[in-house]
């Protein structure tokens, strides 16, 4: 299974969401996240998605399938190309007096700030892409994490694209 | 500005401005239909929508009254197949809707164009569980093109509009619009539009020319090239262009069970229909191609069987007009999406060399006398293909020939020989029982003067049979011919193969008398025993203008072959001729 990174601009109609999803249960894609907010454009909305598949194949039909939609304006593969994506997550980790000072100083190189505290725990607050999240994530288990929310992916294409970096073609328009 | 142009303009703007004066939504509705050029609806009224059929009543399109709403979709399918416009549904909220549900899936499956209005209650209920509530957005939403609600009385044209105008372009299909009853009692005003904003349905219909060049260079290659011609080629009207590409090119072509009469049965370069109940010909060809040219088919896993084993050495080139079927089942070499007549036209316009293929072509010849289409020869009953031969020879091959699902539906595909377009109407990719019946009535209704004849089995007929009602009132002279093998033959044939002749729920020893069934309708009905009186009642009661059911008593335990077996490749035919 590969992860890859497609990207959607949608009219933002009711039900738009109901329909892509739908779609991806349906034709049996598996989705690790999905993430949605308006753009530049008012009543136009832009969806990430992460997900897992067995072959090129199977993303040039989620592709495909997602740009069948009447709703969906644009759909991208974007995993190849010069991206930025960042994710949000929400952490709480037990905390006792001794091991406050370790987290604060494990989180730091992770820019990551304390956005709660309480008496046992504390709540970490962490922006970054996938692989950063998962080590920090990593680190601070041994601590005992009681509970972790995450945003998923949203991603973006950078200014300046690599030569030959182009968006995977599939023969929508050939 | 041509007179016409004009004439319509004028037309347009009268109608806009009958738009603007204030109505109530369901007077806007019927208008926004007279505007699409509505000639006919299949429908069933019901609480939610009697505002639309009381404005129906005022502001009369032609309404057929169905006796069940499933039978009301699948004769808009048949209009629509054979008419070439959509067909137009109206039925009333929750029961009537979810009624439709099977005629909507069919219709999504096998690309047929329909607008179907569903009621729906009051947008102050919605959500509350109201009395015949049913959130049809979401159960159609995986089956249709695209489906609306209607959320205000003023997006009524427009999303008509947009309606007829996504279920017919592109990949045809259905589309569905659900109005809540307070918006079609909603007076206002309104304007009618006439452009388009849908930004995100821009179907290609021209070929891109690279692709079209690659096709050129893989066909002069060729030494075995075949064309597979599906539904695409009668969606798009290009059968004219097929024949000249394939006669100028002498490549043996191979239909789909919707593709059929896309190519005429009778032409030499035809090999017969492809996949689990194809000729051996045909088959073949597509197993030992180098280059395969796909028209308008989607490689249907009853086309292909196993995909290890399909195509294997080919080169594939797939022209569709839907970019999604293009490498869904089958890695495809050559892809060009377009609308099959706009590729073939492309493709005539310049200069292609013909392939070298005399070798290969002497071979299918010699492959479709060795294994043509063959019978057992028991005579304990009408042999269900000669009987097929028979309707052939006495309608002069020209009706329009309908089918339920199953054995009877195969041996229909197989034997008619349909050699013009829009003769030929099937359940193909949803195989729904009950399709055949209701589906000729709606083809009579598209085609007044034409033979349309109705293949049922005992079994599937009498899914939808209530229709005799509507044959008999609106007097279509349809031709209801029943092959009944008093089960549910295509069941018992895989049972007989598949699992030791375990026949668990697929015999009906005690069917009605259909004969009797017609009488009580008003209608003429006959029972045929062998195949003289079949003869004799059919050359009687198929070319006359009146109603008839004939019950044919066909060979029970007949068996469609050749077939290729689930999960088995191409190659691996069974049940071909004895040699
Ligand atoms: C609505 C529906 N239910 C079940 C089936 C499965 N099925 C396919 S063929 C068949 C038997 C049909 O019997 P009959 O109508 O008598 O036709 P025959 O095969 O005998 O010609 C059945 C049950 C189906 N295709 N559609
Ligand atoms: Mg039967």
């Amino acid at each position: 299974m590969k992860r890859r990174i497609v990207t959607a601009t949608v009219l933002n109609q009711s039900g738009v969401l109901n329909r892509i999803t739908g779609l991806f249960t349906r034709r049996q894609f598996n989705i690790e996240s999905i993430t949605v907010g308006s753009t530049e454009t008012e009543g136009v909305s832009k969806m990430t998605f992460v997900i897992q598949v067995e072959d090129d194949r199977m993303v040039e039909q989620v592709v495909k399938q997602l740009n069948k939609q009447i709703d969906v304006l644009k759909v991208n593969d974007i995993t190849e190309q010069a991206i930025v994506t960042r994710e949000l997550a929400l952490i709480k980790v037990m905390t006792t007096p001794q091991t406050r000072a370790e987290i604060n100083v494990i989180i730091e190189p992770f820019r990551a700030t304390i956005i709660d505290v309480a008496k046992d725990s504390v709540t970490i607050q962490v922006v970054g892409n996938f692989d950063k999240i998962e080590a920090m994530i990593e680190l601070l288990r041994p601590y005992g994490i009681k509970e972790v929310a995450r945003t998923g992916q949203t991603a973006i294409k950078r200014g300046s694209q690599r030569l030959g970096a182009e968006s995977k073609q599939f023969s929508i328009l050939n | 500005m041509s007179q016409n142009a004009k004439a319509a303009e004028m037309k347009f703007d009268d109608q806009a401005k009958k738009a603007a004066e204030p109505k109530n939504g369901a007077d806007l509705f019927i208008e926004t239909l007279k505007n699409e050029n509505v000639e006919v609806m299949f429908g069933y009224p019901g609480g939610a929508v009697l505002p639309l059929y009381d404005a129906l009543y005022k502001n009369p399109i032609r309404h057929i009254l169905a006796r069940h709403e499933q039978a009301a979709i699948h004769a808009a399918e048949g209009y629509a197949r054979v008419s070439g416009k959509p067909g137009v549904v109206l039925a009333t909220s929750g029961p009537g809707a979810t009624n439709l549900v099977t005629g909507i899936t069919d219709a999504m499956m096998d690309s047929i164009p329909l607008v179907v209005f569903t009621g729906q209650v009051a947008t102050g209920v919605i959500g509350s569980d109201a009395f015949q509530e049913a959130d049809v957005i979401g159960i159609t939403m995986p089956i249709t093109k695209h489906n609306y609600q209607v959320r205000s009385m003023e997006d009524l044209p427009r999303i008509v509009h947009e309606a007829f105008h996504i279920a017919t372009t592109g990949r045809p299909g259905p589309v569905l619009i659900d109005i809540p009853k307070d918006i079609a009692q909603t007076v206002g005003s309104a304007e009618f539009v006439d452009e388009l904003n849908l930004p995100g349905y821009q179907p290609n219909f021209k070929p891109n020319s690279l692709q079209v060049k690659k096709l050129r260079g893989a066909l002069a290659q060729a030494k075995k090239p075949v064309v597979l011609a599906g539904a695409g080629v009668l969606h798009a009207k290009a059968s004219e262009e097929l024949l000249q590409f394939v006669e100028k090119m002498q490549i043996p072509v191979v239909n789909t069970l919707l593709g059929l009469g896309g190519f005429p049965a009778s032409h030499p370069l035809f090999l017969g229909m492809g996949g689990m109940h194809g000729t051996h010909a045909a088959n073949t060809a597509l197993y030992e191609a180098d280059l395969l040219i796909n028209i308008g088919a989607r490689f249907d896993d009853r086309l292909t069987g196993n995909l290890a084993h399909f195509a294997k050495n080919a080169t594939v080139a797939h022209i569709d007009i839907d970019p999604a079927e293009i490498g869904k089942n089958v890695p495809t070499h050559i892809p060009i999406v377009a609308d099959a007549r706009e590729a073939l036209k492309k493709i005539l316009s310049l200069d292609f060399e013909a392939p070298n293929a005399g070798e290969w072509r002497d071979k299918l010849d010699q492959d479709k006398k060795e294994n043509p289409l063959w019978n057992t020869e028991n005579d304990d009953g009408i042999s269900p293909q000669s009987l097929m031969k028979l309707i052939h020879d006495i309608t002069d091959g020209d009706a329009v020939v309908t089918t339920d699902v199953g054995q009877h539906q195969m041996w229909t595909a197989q034997y008619y020989g349909f050699n013009k377009p829009d003769q030929w109407v099937t359940s193909g990719g949803l195989g729904t029982m009950g399709f055949g019946f209701p589906s000729a009535i709606g083809a009579q209704i598209a085609k007044p003067d034409k033979t349309v004849v109705a293949v049922a089995g005992d079994a599937g007929f009498q899914m939808t049979l209530q229709e005799l009602g509507l044959v008999a009132e609106l007097k279509l002279p349809v031709k209801i011919i029943i092959y009944n093998n008093m089960a549910l033959g295509m069941v018992r044939q895989w049972q007989e193969t598949f699992y030791e002749e375990r026949y668990s729920q697929s015999l009906i020893p005690v069917q009605p008398d259909f004969v009797k069934l017609a009488d009580a309708y008003g209608l003429r009905g006959y029972v045929v025993t062998t195949e003289e009186e079949a003869e004799k009642v059919m050359r009687e009661t198929l070319t006359d203008n009146e109603p008839v059911l004939i019950d044919c008593r066909i060979k029970p335990k007949e068996m469609v072959y050749p077939m290729i077996a689930p999960g088995k490749g191409i190659h691996e035919m069974i049940g071909v001729k004895p040699q």
